[in-house]
Order: C-alpha cells, then structure tokens, then sequence
C-alpha cells in the first residue's frame, strides 16, 4: 500500500475536543456488554440454584440495558451527524448501532430465562442441571471473547466465536431430542421440559447475538464485512 | 483542431465516447517516480501513480506536502516558475512523456486544462471568457463559436443563469457562477483532463454542491484530478485519493477504501481530522 520507500519520521497526531464523545459511546457499549453478560450468568444462576428472587432481579435489571441501546443510538446519530465521522470512527459507530441492539436481545433473553426460572423454581427439577449450564458456559465465553476483540482487537478470537456457534447449536439439538422423550415416556414432565426446551433456545439466540457481535468486531477492526463469508462459515452440521 | 504536426501527439484519434463509470479503469496519466524540485526545494519525492481515464482522482493531504505541485506537473505550469525541474521519473499521457523533448507545451495545456482556487475569469464578457482560448487557435466561425459558447456553458450548469446576459461583464456573476464560468471556460477547447486546484475553497455550500454536481457530470466525458482540503468533498466526489504528506505519497487507493478502511494510520489520523 505504501508506494514510496520510507514513511516521513513524525507524523503529528492530535485529540480532538470531542474525542471523549467516542470515548463515552465505547464506554457505554462495554457497560452493555458487562451487563448482559451479568444478566444471562445470573438469570442461569437463578435457574440452576431455584433462586426466584435472583430471578426477579434479574428481570427488573433488563431495564439497563433498554436504556443503554437507547442512550447508544443517540450518541451515534448525534455522532454522525455533527462529526461526519470516517474510517475507524465512523465504523465504529456503525458497530457500535448494531452490537447494541444485539446485546439488547441478549439481555431479553436472559429476562426470558429468568422467567421461566421462577416458574420451575416452584417444581422440583426434571434432571440435574448439566447441559443447560455447559451450553449456556460456551454462549457466555463467545459473548467474553466477542467483546475482548472490542477491546484489544484480537480478530482471531472473534473467528473462533463465529466457529463455535455450531458447538452449542449441536446441544440444543441433543437437549431437543432427550427433552422429546422425557415428554414421550412421562406426560407429567411436559409442563417442565417445554420450559427447558425453550431455555434452550434462548442459549442458542445468545449464542446467535455472540456470533453476530464477533462478526461486527471484525468488521471494526479490519474493515472487512465477514458475515456469510467462508471465513465464518459452519462446518456442515448433521441433520436432526 | 490539433495544431502541432509532429508526433507523437497527445490528443485522441477518435473523438471521445462517454464511458459510463462501471467500465474498467484505463490509465491515462502515469506518473513514475517523479522527484520535483523549487531550486534546491525538492517538493515531490519519488512520486508513483495512475490517474484513471474517465475518473475523478482528488489529492489531498495538509498545506505544503505537494499537491499544487503535482497537479501543476501535469500540465507543465510549473515551467513557468523559475529554477523549477522534474529531477528525477516520467509523467506519460496515453504513454508519451509529457516533459519529451517532442511535446508542444501549449496542446499538452489544451489537453490538460486547469480551474484554480480563485475563480479567475478575464475582466471581459461571459462570452469573451469562453471564446478567448478558441480565438486564440484560430477559431473565427460566429455560428461555431455560439455554439461552443453554448454547450461549454451547459456543460458546466452554468447555462440557465446567464444566457440572457452572455455580454455583460464575467465579473460581475458571483462567487460561485465565476468559478462554474471558469469550468466552461477549461471545457470549451474540449481537454481531456481538468485539473481542479481547491476549485470551491471559496464558495459557499450551495455554490459547493453545484460544483460538486458538475464534476459528478464531466466525468462521463473528462477525466478529473481536484485537489481539496474538504475531505467530505474528496470521499463525495472522488473515485480513487491520493494521500500526501512532505512531499511523499502516502496511500493511494479506491476514495470507499482511503474514507472507509484505509490501511495507513497516517492516512487514517489525516482523514479523521486528527493530523496536527
Ligand atoms: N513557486 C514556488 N517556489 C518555491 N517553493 C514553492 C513554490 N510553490 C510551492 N513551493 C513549496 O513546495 C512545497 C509544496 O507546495 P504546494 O503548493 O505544492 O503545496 P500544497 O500541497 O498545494 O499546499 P496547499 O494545500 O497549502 O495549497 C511547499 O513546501 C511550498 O513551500
Ligand atoms: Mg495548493
């Protein structure tokens, strides 16, 4: 890209006054993601540990980040349009947009985990809780790993996310059929195995949103648009 | 039309076809490795680049890194600064030198022609501003020249606003009419190239825009190099940026990727406004 030998020694940079507006749309995208990771960990925690309070909490916290992903659209209209941003910054401000509303379903889904925590909190538990866990384990991890490419941006981590959504899409497929013949074999158990089905699926959205976060992060740090691309395509998942 | 006899010459074979813009890029000017030197000021350092045919190339980059520089090299204008010399590389439109010992300055400047910063427009009429360099070739035809006068004005959106008084003084249109009459002026002879040196630096928005419309419309029929300070300018109405810093070209690429992705962080700090 360079055409001519050597660069010039000191090239001046400056900050600019409205710098810390950047400043404070990536703080407040961190904050989002710190939150919905907190939100998904607890509401888990509350359905493994049958905590209905926990729970509640959980569901009345989902308020923070609607505000957030609200406070970030503004910022970034208010960004485009005063600044006219261009390279990274105007990236990032179209990242910024998009991991937001992503992280906003993420909280949504963890508030709808919750709520169905509070219900089978009420029930004994259908069968210890392993999958579940070790399913929403990874989601968390790729949320993590998504973000750490946010701050550090390391691409080759936000790949591996985009790689392991097939991991977990793999267990909710397993979670699917074991729930079908509990339902099959114990009709009683149907009430409490369609509640973990769809917190199954919930896992599998986050896991979705994690994936759709690491793809707009490498998009921010490379310029480079990887979604449907073979770089993050799925190996070929087996029927169900 | 072309008055120098001897080849080899610059000017087309075949009249222009307008190209629409999503064919491929031929090169038309190539410039290689051009050291550039104000007596023993070297303004340009080992400057390699393709200007498109049928593209709007912009150069852009802080005061003093070269731009005005390079642009006048295109045309040779620099040869009417004393002490001034290419030390070093080519510059080849459709492959001749233009600094070749053969080269008849005054059709290369025809090929090549230049709108400046401060509109400029002689102190006579409309009409005489766009007449005065076909006159100067020899042209005399009344009808011809109504007609030249005509397109060239339409051409540079200039046409609806002063047909009615195409006698009265050039100076008195405004700000922003001068400059758009200055385009006319540089497309009546029919170039090839139009070099924009800060063509709006002194316009006001709406002015800015017509200009920006019109340079959007001649590059169907001109190839455009401009150079600006306004870098929303550059990523509106360039194809491909060129960026300078001392006298080098930093990063020269598709204008989408210099304002989108550019792979410099000198050129991304300068595009950003972080440059100073
Ligand atoms: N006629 C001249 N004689 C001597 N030096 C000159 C002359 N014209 C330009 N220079 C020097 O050459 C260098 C490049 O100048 P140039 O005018 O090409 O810059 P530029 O990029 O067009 O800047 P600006 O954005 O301010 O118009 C500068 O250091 C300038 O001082
Ligand atoms: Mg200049």
């Amino acid at each position: 890209m360079l055409p001519s030998s050597g660069q010039p020694a000191d090239f001046p940079v400056m900050k600019r006054f409205f710098d810390s507006e950047l400043e404070t749309f990536r703080s407040h995208l961190l904050l989002m993601g710190e939150t919905s990771i907190r939100q998904v960990r607890d509401a888990m925690k509350a359905l493994v540990e049958s905590d209905a309070a926990l729970a509640h909490h959980v569901i009345a916290a989902d308020d923070e980040l609607d505000t957030l992903e609200v406070k970030i659209d503004e910022e970034a209209a208010r960004y485009m349009n005063l600044r006219a941003p261009v390279a990274s910054e105007l990236r990032l401000v179209i990242v910024g947009m998009k991991a937001s509303h992503d992280l906003e379903r993420v909280g949504d889904e963890a508030s709808n985990i919750a709520k169905r925590a509070v219900r089978l909190s009420a029930e004994p538990p259908l069968k210890p809780y392993i999958d579940l866990p070790r399913m929403s384990g990874i989601a968390l991890e790729m949320l993590r790993d998504a973000l750490d490419c946010f701050l550090n941006g390391d691409v080759q981590k936000a790949l591996a996310v985009c790689h392991r959504d097939t991991e977990v899409d793999q267990l909710n497929r397993q979670l699917y059929r074991e729930l079908t013949s509990f339902m099959l074999e114990q009709p009683a158990t149907i009430g409490r195995a369609l509640e973990l089905m769809f917190i199954s699926k919930s896992i599998e959205r986050i896991a979705d949103h994690a994936t759709n976060i690491a793809e707009e992060m490498i998009y921010l740090a490379k310029g480079q648009d990887v979604r449907h691309s073979e770089q993050v395509k799925k190996p070929a998942s087996p029927a169900t | 039309m072309v008055t120098a006899a001897t080849p080899p010459t610059l000017s087309m074979e075949t009249s222009p076809q307008p190209l629409p813009a999503a064919t491929a890029a031929t090169p038309l000017i190539e410039v290689e490795h051009v050291d550039f030197f104000y007596g023993a000021t070297q303004a340009l350092r080992d400057i390699t680049l393709t200007i498109d045919e049928h593209r709007v190339t912009a150069l852009i980059g802080p005061s003093g890194c070269g731009k005005s520089t390079l642009l006048r090299c295109l045309n040779r204008m620099n040869d009417l600064i004393e002490g001034t010399r290419v030390a070093r590389g080519s510059i080849r439109m459709r492959g001749v030198d233009i600094n070749g010992p053969d080269v008849d300055v005054i059709e290369l400047r025809k090929r090549v022609g230049m709108v400046f910063q401060k509109s400029n427009p002689f102190p006579k009429s409309i009409y005489e501003n766009i007449t005065y360099g076909l006159r100067l070739q020899g042209l005399k035809n009344k009808a011809r020249l109504d007609e030249i006068v005509e397109k060239s004005l339409r051409g540079a959106a200039l046409w609806d606003e002063v047909k009615d008084r195409l006698h009265t003084n050039g100076l008195s249109l405004s700000g922003g009419q001068q400059q758009r009459l200055c385009i006319a002026r540089a497309i009546a002879v029919e170039p090839d190239v139009i070099l924009m040196d800060e063509p709006c630096s002194a316009l006001d928005p709406l002015s800015t825009s017509k200009v920006e419309e019109l340079i959007h419309e001649l590059k169907t029929r001109y190839t455009i190099v401009i150079v600006t300070h306004n870098m929303q300018q550059a990523a509106r109405c360039s194809d491909k940026t060129a960026f300078f810093y001392l006298g080098r070209l930093v990063e020269y690429g598709e204008t989408r990727t210099i304002f989108m992705n550019p792979a410099n962080p000198q050129t991304e700090a300068y595009v950003s406004g972080r440059f100073g």
